[in-house]
């Protein structure tokens, strides 16, 4: 009998070596699987625990914070609601809902660099206190932003031309990011309440993008601001007739100066085939057109600038696309109020394109300054030179031409006008480029800074302005922001 | 050195586990815990001292390391529950450690001669069956999870089939011990020898019993652990491995047959295939314990994350994210907390105490002490694969209690009266041969 006992007992052995075996695969090899499984809640449950740091304005005001619940754990509290909402974003742990600066800066406001582990981590465990993160933002002119834009869709974006620092980025519509369960407004159910126009929205440029097609003339040395042109009104682009707007015809020897001053578009459809393609596709680029923006928020809530056909971002080297329509910002271009603000503060600071950031700073709980947010330069576009002379030519926009409604005494703003006429919604109001029943709009722009004091340059879009033009509506607004925005810089 | 002070000095690792865990887990929760239940653990220790001594008097030449080490596995189970629910349920848990111990001294006492046993198989079988009934009488049993594990009295919940295994094992050794012979013999067909059906019927009627278990009381864990020791003790009678053989057919055969008609096996065995599939997921009774198992246990590594680290409850709400803590899910909970280091100190100390219980049986000198020893192991055995198997995924998983660690009265009762047999047993294979 005992010869049988002892063989039992190997079967025994097996079995707990079996019960070793798999407990081990649970606990070291398996363990990072199921450490990522998307139904292990686990990371997130220990992330409530943590005390969020804060997320702040430029002078210190409170943009996110943490409140302590009655049940012990941290719920996020957003002072400035709806102000603020599109780039702080949110942190909703219990829905997994995480965006924006919040998304971003996640590591910091959770103190990921500081946090320990130990194996006598539950002796040793203090509570958890996340960093905090200064954002360059401010509040006066992202408050201003919200007061002229009243209500309309459209979108402020001012940026400091030097830093790269991101001032004001507001868009309507918002929401209160302290309730993500809100209903959509009606003009956002199309594309989402939590939709970031400055960022996510995909609209033709019009003649704003003019300021890129004379970049690339005048820094490829094809042109000068003084070359001529005739602007006969219709011409034939890409075999269909182009007007030119109140159907204008300008006499031969038109220089550029003033092709750019009236915002000539026969003229500047002439320009764009002159320059050519590979060489705009190539200025493009470096403007950060075609790349998801340099900047330190979510790229899942960011798009790229570029020409945009059947649904995917396509060289304008393409032979579908229309050269001359696309020189005067439509064909099938599609820009952010984001990139048109990169393009202008690259003008503004000699041609120097700076990565866009949101945040300065990184504070820990003793209010020391873990980290700094560097500028980084992303490009340098143009010669300075350059950059200069099209500031010049600029000027003649607001003095004379189509832009003289930012003409501000004292300021000296230089800046481009765009109206993309396109037709108005029939019914609602656009966002993104879409109107809910799926027609298309008038769009507003005006990209600007200040010659004598180029330390402001801004963006503004308003959407479905029907027949809008941009020296109309969205120049005022420029203007206001600059001249509001020095002056709490002074 | 003499064996009861072996078995003194054996007691020291206990001594050590269980003042350091309630210590540890004392300091981590002194808001939440009262000093008052600090004494929990020294209740326990006093316990061990004065179980250790009665030994000494009643069966000095029993194996020194079996009470040491049913006392370690004890502390364990004692400082998790102490960690999972140190206000309720360590009181209740060190209560019926209390009960344990007498009823271990009781049966010690009363079953000196335990071969006196045998005299009563036919009642203790009897008893057993109807204590696995007694769930399916109405008004009395528990219905959860698609099965009928415990009967409801008022003031406690009791769990028959942990009393039944020792019954069970109890009858099967003296059966087995009385129809070995004929049961190696019989006939030759095929060139296996049948054995006479006379004797062969009462071991078809408990394969028949297990199955029926399955079906009447839907308890496929408590059904696993009896007819594992059935196929232990057959063979350790007749050492013939053609019986086992035929008995996994058979069992095989059975269980897949149940598990394509009930379907709360089916779900068990999705479950345990799927345990992250959404749907499962989310299913009443579908594979949320099993997956939050499986994520407690990674997160517990090598080392664990420490004593009360693994979430047993979503934060901010009342909602179990591991349900069953100190019961079903309680191996979980270890591994979590003390990591895999933790969980295999538990299985190497089960695998150590049943390999004395085998040594007990190896030094007997009698087949019915033989045949109870080796029984009474593999219960234990089968249990601890059973339930562990069930949360480390080995298996499909099936509720039984980790023996003497688990939360529950009736199991350490039970398994007190195991150990009380066991060392009786080894008492008597160890005592000094009289003179010829």
């Amino acid at each position: 009998m005992n010869r049988s006992i002892l063989r039992l007992f190997s079967v025994v052995v097996l079995m707990f070596t079996l019960l070793v075996v798999w407990t081990s695969r649970w606990t070291v090899f398996s363990a990072n699987a199921l450490d990522h499984n998307r139904l292990n809640q686990l990371s997130f449950y220990a992330s409530l625990k943590i005390q969020r740091g804060e997320i702040l304005a430029d002078n210190g005001a409170v943009l996110a914070k943490s409140v302590k619940t009655a049940g012990g754990s941290w719920k996020r509290v957003y002072p400035q609601g709806s102000l603020f909402a599109q780039a702080v974003g949110y942190y909703n742990p219990q829905e997994t809902q995480i965006a924006g600066i919040e998304q971003f800066r996640n590591r910091a406001l959770t103190g990921g660099q500081n946090q320990r582990s130990s194996l006598f981590g539950s002796f040793t465990a203090t509570p958890a206190v996340g960093d905090s993160v200064y954002t360059t933002l401010d509040p006066k002119g992202q408050a201003l932003a919200r007061t002229l834009l009243a209500g309309r869709v459209g979108s402020v974006v001012a940026i400091v031309p030097q830093t790269g620092a991101v001032k004001v980025m507001y868009s309507n519509p918002t929401y209160n990011d302290n309730n993500l369960a809100a209903p959509c407004p009606a003009n956002a159910a199309h594309v989402g309440c939590q939709f970031n126009l400055a960022t996510q929205g995909g609209m033709p440029p019009g003649s704003t993008f003019k300021l890129v097609v004379t970049a690339a003339a005048l820094n490829s040395g094809k042109l000068t601001p003084s070359s001529t042109f005739a602007g006969p009104s219709p011409l034939l682009i890409d075999g269909t007739p182009l007007h030119n707007d109140a159907n204008v015809s300008y006499p031969a020897g038109t220089t550029l100066t003033t092709a750019l001053t009236d915002s000539i578009d026969t003229i500047y459809a002439q320009v764009g085939l002159k320059v050519g393609a590979p060489t705009l596709q190539q200025y493009m680029k470096r403007f950060g057109f075609y790349s998801v923006p340099p900047m330190d928020y979510p790229a899942s809530q960011m798009r790229p600038s570029g020409e945009f056909y059947n649904g995917s971002f396509v060289p304008i080297t393409n032979p579908n696309m229309d050269v001359g329509r696309t020189s005067i910002g439509q064909g099938d271009l599609e820009v952010t109020p984001l990139q048109m603000a990169m393009v202008v503060a690259t003008i503004a600071n000699n041609g120097k394109l700076m990565e866009p950031r949101l945040a300065s700073r990184v504070v820990n709980s003793d209010g020391e300054t873990v980290q700094t947010i560097r500028p980084q330069e992303y490009d340098q576009v143009m010669r300075p030179q350059i950059a200069q002379e099209e500031t010049q030519m600029m000027r003649h926009v607001v003095e004379s031409g189509t832009g003289t409604l930012a003409n501000l005494p004292g300021l000296n703003i230089v800046g481009k006008t765009g109206s993309a006429s396109l037709g108005a919604c029939v019914t609602g109001v656009r966002v993104n480029n879409v109107c809910p029943n799926g027609e298309t709009y008038d769009d507003a722009w005006f990209v600007a800074f200040s010659q004598s004091d180029p330390k402001i340059a801004v963006a503004v879009e308003l959407s479905d302005i029907p027949g809008g033009y941009g020296g109309t509506y969205a120049a005022p607004i420029a203007a206001e922001m600059i001249k509001t925005l020095l002056a709490e810089g002074q | 050195m003499r064996a009861r002070n072996w078995e003194l000095i054996s007691l020291v690792p206990a001594a050590l586990l269980v003042s350091a865990g309630f210590a540890a887990v004392y300091i981590q929760r002194a808001n939440q815990l009262e000093t008052v239940s600090l004494i929990y653990g020294a209740i326990f220790l006093g316990l061990c001292l004065g179980a250790h001594i009665f030994i000494r008097i009643t069966l000095p030449h029993a194996d020194p390391f079996i009470f040491p080490l049913v006392a370690v596995l004890a502390c364990y189970g004692l400082v998790m529950i102490y960690r999972i629910d140190g206000a309720t349920e360590a009181r209740v848990q060190a209560q019926w450690f209390v009960l344990g111990l007498l009823l271990f001294a009781a049966t010690i006492v009363w079953f000196r001669d335990y071969r006196r046993l045998e005299h009563y198989r036919y009642l203790i079988m009897t008893g057993s069956v109807v204590l696995l009934l007694l769930p399916r009488v109405p008004g009395l049993g528990v219905y959860s999870g698609g099965a009928y594990l415990a009967i409801h009295l008022p003031g406690i919940t009791f769990q028959p089939p942990e009393f039944a295994k020792v019954g069970v094992v109890i009858f099967l050794s003296s059966y087995l011990r009385d129809h070995r012979q004929a049961l190696a013999s019989g006939r030759r067909i095929l060139g296996y020898r049948i054995p006479p059906l006379k004797h062969l019927g009462p071991l078809l009627a408990l394969w028949g019993a297990a199955m029926l278990a399955l079906v009447v009381i839907g308890d496929i864990g408590s059904s696993l652990m009896f007819y594992g020791a059935l196929l232990a003790i057959v063979y350790v009678a007749t050492d013939r491995i053609s019986f086992v053989f035929f008995g996994v057919v058979a069992f095989g055969v059975g269980s897949w047959f149940l598990a394509t008609h009930i379907p709360h096996i089916d779900a068990r065995i999705q479950d345990w295939l799927h345990p992250f599939n959404p749907t499962l997921y989310t299913a009443p009774l579908g594979s949320y314990q099993l997956a939050n198992a499986q994520f407690a246990m990674a997160a517990g590594g090598l080392f664990g994350q420490g004593f009360g680290q693994t979430l047993l409850y979503i934060p901010g709400t009342t909602n179990a994210l591991i349900p069953f803590p100190s019961t079903d899910m309680v191996f979980s909970v270890i591994t979590g907390d003390l990591g895999l280091f933790g969980a295999v100190g538990l299985l190497v100390t089960y695998l150590l105490f049943i390999s004395r219980g085998f040594k007990a049986a190896m030094l007997a000198r009698d087949s019915f002490s033989k045949l109870l020893a080796v029984g009474l192991s593999t219960v234990i055995a089968v249990q601890v694969f059973v339930i562990v198997g069930g949360v480390a995924r080995v298996i499909p998983f099936t509720g039984v209690p980790l023996p003497f660690v688990a939360y529950g009265g009736s199991s350490i009762l039970a398994n007190f009266v195991l150990v009380a047999l066991l060392l009786l047993i080894s008492d008597r294979a160890r005592q000094p041969q009289p003179a010829p």
